[in-house]
């Protein structure tokens, strides 16, 4: 199975039927997303494919193939983190932290989608992203954080 | 006598008239007549008896739920709101249908069902709530229908991987109560009978 992970070219040899948050991580050795319910129930394996969010923990790895996959480990530029890290850590936005990643690759999907949302855009978007330690006030925080700061990169 | 001469003179003040103000050349042909649909082959009493059978299928959960009344998809057999907040409006935001509605399912319990290209339809596709009248009518219009005629709409029920799904579920959901083959059956034979509507 030959796909792209984050911007990298990788071939695994697993069922087609294998998700892939198993190839992620167990194959791919790429441990950022998480397993939370394993049912699209938390958003705490969220990546992208190609561009769009969605849930890797049911998504069989052949729907994959020949697409290319975005991970919590592919959104900084080299040591340049990614403008939503930055505001997650400002706002100190993680608690425990296990549901971060699922949650900032929401938050850069939301982004795309509009760069300037209001707390109900935000709302809507995160709202399947679950976060036992209720930081939702302070994710909402960093988001904002990082719209105006990108708004300003231009 | 004068009548008559006057009748001819006034045609051929029309005429020159109308000459005049607009060259025969460039009259515009008359619009093409939309074709006649072909005469009923099935009759209408039964025709009416199959769109019952339709109309079971389109108003049972697995059709329902995502032509919802309001701006929330619904979920299992009672129909209830989607979790999570889910609306129409949730792609716009980055949050696609397919984020967990994948396009094919794992064979793990508890699972979001999967189709390929699962979405909701547009708003005025509303099939919850309903009278068999009304839902008749909305399939009779194409600005409800996507555009789709009654021959589109009878390729659609056939063949639309999300259409099928409604018969392989997946994970103890309830299917519609015809067969999927009964179901194109009475869909055809409603369409045959001329698309007759029941009055309420």
């Amino acid at each position: 199975m030959k796909f792209v992970v984050n911007g990298t070219s990788v071939d695994v040899s697993v069922p087609g039927d294998t998700p892939l948050l198993w190839v992620l991580r167990d194959h791919l050795d790429l441990t950022g997303t998480k397993f939370g319910c394993g049912m699209a129930q938390c958003g705490a394996c969220t990546v992208h494919l190609d561009g769009r969010a969605i849930r890797s923990c049911v998504t069989p790895v052949v729907e994959v193939s020949g697409r290319a996959v975005r991970t919590i480990e592919g959104l900084a530029d080299g040591e340049q983190l990614h403008p939503i890290q930055e505001a997650w850590i400002a706002a100190a936005a993680p608690q425990c932290g296990y549901c971060q990643s699922g949650q900032i690759m929401s938050a850069v999907a939301l982004l795309a989608a509009v760069p300037s949302p209001t707390d109900a855009d935000i709302d809507a978007a995160l709202s399947p992203n679950l976060c036992r330690c209720a930081t939702y006030p302070r994710i909402r925080e960093a988001i904002h954080r990082a719209a105006a700061r990108m708004r300003d990169a231009g | 006598m004068r009548a008559e001469l006057l009748f001819s003179l006034l045609v051929c003040a029309c005429t020159a008239s109308f000459a005049a103000a607009a060259p025969r050349s460039s009259v515009p042909p008359a619009p093409a007549l939309a074709p006649l649909p072909p005469p009923p082959t099935v009759p209408r009493e039964v025709g009416l008896a199959s769109f019952a059978g339709v109309l079971s299928v389109l108003q049972s959960p697995r059709c329902q739920n995502c032509h919802p009344a309001g701006v929330a998809p619904l979920q299992t057999d009672a129909g209830v709101p989607h979790s999570m907040g889910i609306t129409r409006d949730s792609p716009q935001v980055g949050l696609d249908c397919a984020a967990c509605h994948r396009e094919v399912g794992l064979d793990l319990p508890n699972l979001p069902p999967a189709s390929p290209h699962w979405h909701l339809p547009p708003a005025v596709q509303v099939f919850e709530g309903r009278s068999p009248a009304a839902l008749c009518a909305q399939l009779l219009d194409p600005a409800q229908t996507g555009g789709r005629d009654l021959g589109a709409l009878r390729e659609h029920v056939k063949h639309d991987p999300l259409v099928l799904y409604a018969w392989s579920p997946g994970g103890g959901r309830t299917v519609p109560p015809l067969s999927h083959e009964a179901f194109v059956e009475s869909f055809g034979a409603w369409v045959d009978a001329g698309a007759p509507c029941p009055a309420r």
